[in-house]
């Protein structure tokens, strides 16, 4: 059964207890917000001024030069990441919901176990894999491409991608299947005309699960791709910081400005991640 | 719903002929659609699984690459568990679940249940504390380990608000915890563990909770608590309004209606929660990389950097490749019951 | 579970095939003009000192593409694991960052991933501008195969020259222990930490620790641990243990916070007074500002005044490398006198040849420079040249778990344990 969608009536604070949890709820916002009020002030800092023991000060000198430093720096890794991101995230979604598709709507003999093979991949550390995975990217000559990186992102996210999408289609009634086989659709026809159009609030989760792992993963990212101009944000974001003395300054402008198109994303998607969340991912 | 694409009623046996047919295709289209992924899986994840148990029983125990099995064959485990340091990522791993678990699952409800309540900016509010989600482990490391410092970070505030003042006053000492550097481990349970087992005398790392274990913790809860959030969120929604007017028409006070009908229809989300977190912070490595590293005394140790460590540092790829076996068995200790009973369920 | 297991054997096949059989070179025609070259020198001095290796390289080299595979990541952290599956996968850069010592010759020539270049050595006269002790340290059989760059000075103590005649001590040519802690003490009875300490990733105090033990057996005590004719749980060793124990009742108490750098930031502020550094922490006095005998100063870290512990950094020839040519063009390259006169002033070390323009050196470097001509050259431990890695981390677990509970007789144990477990393992 699909849920209604949140209700979004909202009302001023009426009893004492109402004031309570608004005055609670903003130190909870103040405390969240308290990491990222240090990174901005110190990425605001000259190089000079920065010090453990004035963390907490507003910068005395307002410096934009941290975050024009690390700009310069990142950007050209910006766009290996965006190259990287969202072909693998379009195509993890697009393999995760035809999975999906098939696990909700057509159990066979046995489906449930290789279901259960599939999700179990999604778990494993993937330090363990690391030397088996380089060797075999050698050998079919995908190491040090960012299809290479593609790929293994794609494969390794098909555990999670699958999982939510069934969990998806599972919630949308059967009688809809039945009605297209009734009309002749096959297995393929009712995918792309059924269970496609419906499942936009899946694609947005999904989606937003993927680009934000994808765009935040540095171990892959380190091994497969040894040339820096091709290496994405996070790990030129790790170059920031020197080996022996850092710059700290720039290394926190950089951290924020890696983590602004995954937070773009999630303030203006967030109602959708949760809207999906809703249509039926949140029940094991 | 039946489209303008009309069928022509044909004759009783082409219409059998081609209901077979496509009953065929259905039964071959299912699972010949999942071949290419479930090869790649089983590729990737368990053909590499085997190779890394092989890798543990064999001699690569340096750069050079060596396949011959080992003499004896699990003398890398037995050495791993001989460790000290081993023995302190176990406890490590283990408190720091049931920690991080409890915070960010019983903190997410808190915060979902009082988003519940449809006060002004729920949006705002919801955003803020998802934002974090967003953030790569290796740039919040960086900044929580700032903030935990106990020369500047938060200890600052304590004396900028005066409570330390006022604890001096009153005749008490200033409140300024070690954090990251304390290496103190509270509720040992050594004694009492060996009195049931006799080989714990042997174990030389205290087994409780270390106090370094505290601000990463924390630093993990900020950044999943917003997760966990969410799915209470999503989770609340599909209690229908009609239950709760029942109950409260029923007479039931509002504290009521929260205990006896909306906590206990959100226990599955509980349950898909607490998996999702259990296994991320079984595996954790980033953030504790970037934020105490090892701590004093392995205080903040997880086999995480244990795998890294041995593994590139030591350059002992057969101990690594058996840490990282170990991971696995304590992550399929938590996931497999789960899916056995989803299973069981279908 | 029919389907897993009917996919399993032909996949189990093929993948063992490709496992077991040495995977194949990179593709990249050899012909090309290019060269990669692998560190983690990733910023400031560092960058800035591989810049000019990089330009004394293309003039001498011109039309040559110079890929600069670069990870950042203190002491290499970030970059071992991308070089070591590189080089287990079969596709190695053309050369990499290495000190010589057990990490060259046992990490990477023995199981032989590193090409012999001793022809180098016997033109351009580098056989007498190279000390023969560093050339030895790079030297398997017979053949060398690294060229070294720059060299660091492991075994430095240095100190806020104000903070001490504030609280009335001097610093004489050497130390000894006695004199140390006697400072020590004075600077504790005025409420400052006296030894500034960030050990953060262990390697800090790893480091106190390899100066202190050199400081009590001496140069040939060193040699003789390192060879396992002097065992770790000797009388001499332990007797290292012990002040080293009593060094952390001196300590800045959030040392475990801190990286190394920000714990010479706090001796430059004046919160603390010494500290044991190699001489890599001249950069920060530099950045800082700060002037040589003036605001700070340097000595021998006690007890090892006449020995000097190398941390040297080296490139190797990689076995099967892309770009063979251009590559020993780069080894020639960085070991001229040109390029070792304009790497070393930028990267703070002191040049690995000993024929170079002393002027262009600061008194620090002079002092080092003199000391590297006359004093025992000694590997270091803690940076992989006297032992190799597992013992390394062995040593750093070792250190992590004797700060907190400062007992001895496990700290010896743990290290001759490892020591003999990396003998077996090494035969």
């Amino acid at each position: 059964m699909q849920a209604s969608f949140v209700n979004f009536r909202q009302s001023l604070p009426r009893t004492i207890w109402d004031w309570l949890i608004l005055i609670f709820l903003l130190f909870c916002a103040l405390f969240f917000l308290m990491p990222i009020y240090v990174m901005v002030v110190t990425g605001l800092k000259q190089a000079e001024n920065v010090s453990l023991s004035t963390m907490w000060h507003l910068p005395v000198h307002l410096s934009g030069g941290g975050f024009y430093e690390a700009w310069r720096r990142l950007y050209p890794n910006m766009g290996n990441s965006l190259q990287l991101t969202i072909p693998a995230t379009i195509l993890s979604s697009i393999l995760g919901a035809i999975n999906g598709y098939i696990f909700a709507k057509w159990k066979f003999r046995g489906a449930n176990t290789l279901f259960a093979v599939l999700v179990f991949g999604m778990f494993i550390p993937y330090q363990s894999i690391l030397i088996p995975l380089i060797q075999f990217l050698e050998q079919i000559k995908l190491y040090g491409t960012i299809g290479g990186l593609i790929l293994v992102h794609v494969i390794y996210g098909l555990p999670i991608c699958s999982l939510i999408f069934r969990n998806f289609f599972a919630g949308i009634p059967d009688e809809l299947i039945e009605a297209a086989r009734l009309d002749g659709a096959g297995v393929i026809r009712i995918f792309l005309l059924v269970m496609l159009p419906l499942a936009l609030p899946a694609f947005v989760v999904v989606g937003i699960f993927q680009f934000t792992n994808i765009w935040n993963d540095f171990l892959f990212g380190v091994t497969i791709l040894p040339n820096p101009s091709a290496q994405p944000v996070t790990v030129a974001l790790n170059n920031l910081s020197g080996s022996f003395s850092v710059d700290w300054n720039v290394v926190m402008a950089g951290a924020v400005i890696v983590a602004l198109p995954t937070a773009l994303i999630y303030i203006l998607l967030g109602r959708f991640f949760v809207r999906g969340l809703l249509a039926g991912s949140v029940k094991g | 719903m039946p489209t303008a694409n009309l069928q022509v009623p044909r004759s009783r046996q082409t219409q059998a002929q081609s209901r077979r047919k496509r009953i065929s295709s259905e039964r071959i289209l299912p699972p010949l659609i999942l071949v290419p992924s479930m090869a790649a899986i089983i590729t990737f994840v368990y053909i590499f699984i085997l190779i890394t148990i092989w890798v543990s029983l064999s001699r690569w125990g340096t750069l050079r690459i060596d396949w011959r099995p080992r003499d004896p064959l699990f003398e890398a485990y037995a050495q791993m568990f001989a460790m000290p340091r081993w023995h302190a990522d176990l406890r490590n791993v283990f408190v720091f679940t049931v920690l991080f678990l409890s915070a960010s699952i019983g903190f997410g409800l808190l915060l979902a249940l009082l988003l519940d309540r449809r006060l002004l900016g729920f949006t705002l509010f919801r955003n803020i504390f998802l934002f974090p989600y967003a953030l790569s482990f290796i740039v919040t490391g960086i900044a929580w380990r700032w903030i935990f410092n106990p020369e500047t970070g938060i200890n600052l505030l304590f004396d900028g608000l005066g409570i330390n003042k006022w604890l001096v006053s009153i005749g008490g000492a200033p409140f300024k915890p070690g954090w990251t550097t304390d290496p103190a481990v509270l509720f040992s349970i050594n004694d009492a563990l060996g009195h049931v087992f006799p080989g714990v005398h042997n174990i030389s790392v205290h087994l409780g909770i270390p106090m370094a274990m505290i601000p990463v913790v924390v630093a993990a809860s900020w950044q999943l608590t917003g997760f966990a959030m969410s799915m209470y969120i999503a989770g609340l929604a599909t209690v229908p309004n009609e239950l709760r007017e029942a109950a409260r028409i029923d007479g039931a006070t509002e504290f009521q209606v929260y205990t006896k009908v909306v906590l206990p229809l959100l226990r599955p989300v509980t349950v898909s929660t607490a998996i999702i977190l259990g296994h991320v912070s079984l595996k954790i490595f980033d953030l504790i990389f970037a934020m105490t590293g090892v701590g004093p005394g392995f205080a903040t140790d997880v086999p995480g950097i244990f795998v890294f460590d041995m593994t590139f540092k030591a350059t002992r790829y057969n101990l690594g490749a058996a840490a990282s076996i170990v991971m696995l068995l304590l992550v399929a200790l938590v996931i497999v019951p789960y899916l056995w009973r989803n299973l069981r369920k279908n | 579970m029919h389907l897993k297991m009917r996919l399993c054997s032909p996949v189990v096949a093929f993948a063992s095939f490709f496992a077991l059989v040495p995977a194949p070179l990179s593709s990249q025609a050899a012909g090309e003009k290019k060269l990669e070259v692998f560190s983690w020198w990733t910023s400031g001095g560092e960058a800035a000192a591989l810049d000019s290796l990089f330009a004394t390289y293309k003039k001498q080299n011109p039309g040559i593409e110079i890929i600069n595979a670069t990870v950042a990541g203190g002491g290499g952290s970030a970059a071992r694991p991308v070089l070591q599956t590189r080089l287990a996968g079969g596709n190695p850069p053309d050369t990499w960052q290495s000190h010589p010592g057990w990490e060259m010759l046992g990490q990477y020539v023995e199981p032989g991933y590193c090409e012999a270049i001793t022809e180098l050595y016997q033109s351009d006269g580098w056989d007498k501008a190279f000390p023969k002790g560093l050339v030895d340290l790079m030297t398997k059989d017979g053949k060398i195969y690294g060229v070294l760059a720059g060299v660091h000075r492991g075994n430095n103590l240095w100190f806020n020259k104000k903070l001490l005649e504030k609280n009335g001590i001097t610093v004489g040519d050497k130390m000894t222990f006695d004199e140390f802690f006697a400072a020590c003490d004075k600077l504790k009875a005025a409420g400052i930490p006296a030894l500034g300490v960030g050990d953060s990733g262990i390697w800090a105090s790893a480091q106190l620790f390899e100066n202190t033990l050199l400081g009590v057996v001496g140069g040939q005590g060193w040699m003789d641990l390192f060879s396992g004719k002097m065992k770790w749980d000797d009388p001499k060793v332990k007797e290292a243990m012990k002040y080293f124990a009593k060094m952390q009742d001196y300590l800045n108490p959030d040392h475990s916070a801190l990286s190394w750098d920000q714990a010479i930031g706090a001796l430059i502020e004046g919160k603390v007074a010494f500290s044991s550094m190699g001489d890599w922490a001249d950069g920060e006095f530099t950045k800082a500002g700060k002037k040589e005998n003036v605001d700070f100063g340097w000595v021998s870290h006690p007890g090892t005044d006449g020995s000097f512990i190398i941390v040297a950094d080296g490139f190797t020839l990689a076995k099967g490398a892309p770009h063979k040519d251009a590559t020993i063009a780069w080894l020639k390259s960085i070991g001229s006198k040109e390029a070792q006169e304009a790497f070393n002033p930028l990267k703070g070390s002191i040049p690995a040849r000993t024929d170079v323009d002393k002027s262009k050196f600061d008194n620090y470097h002079q002092w080092s420079m003199k000391s590297f001509a006359s004093d025992t050259l000694l590997p270091s431990c803690v940076h992989g040249e006297a032992a190799p890695a597992a013992f390394q981390q062995a040593l750093n677990d070792a250190v992590t778990a004797f700060i907190v509970d400062k007992n001895i007789d496990n700290f010896a144990n743990a290290l001759a344990q490892a020591a003999k477990e990396s003998e077996a393992t090494n035969k």
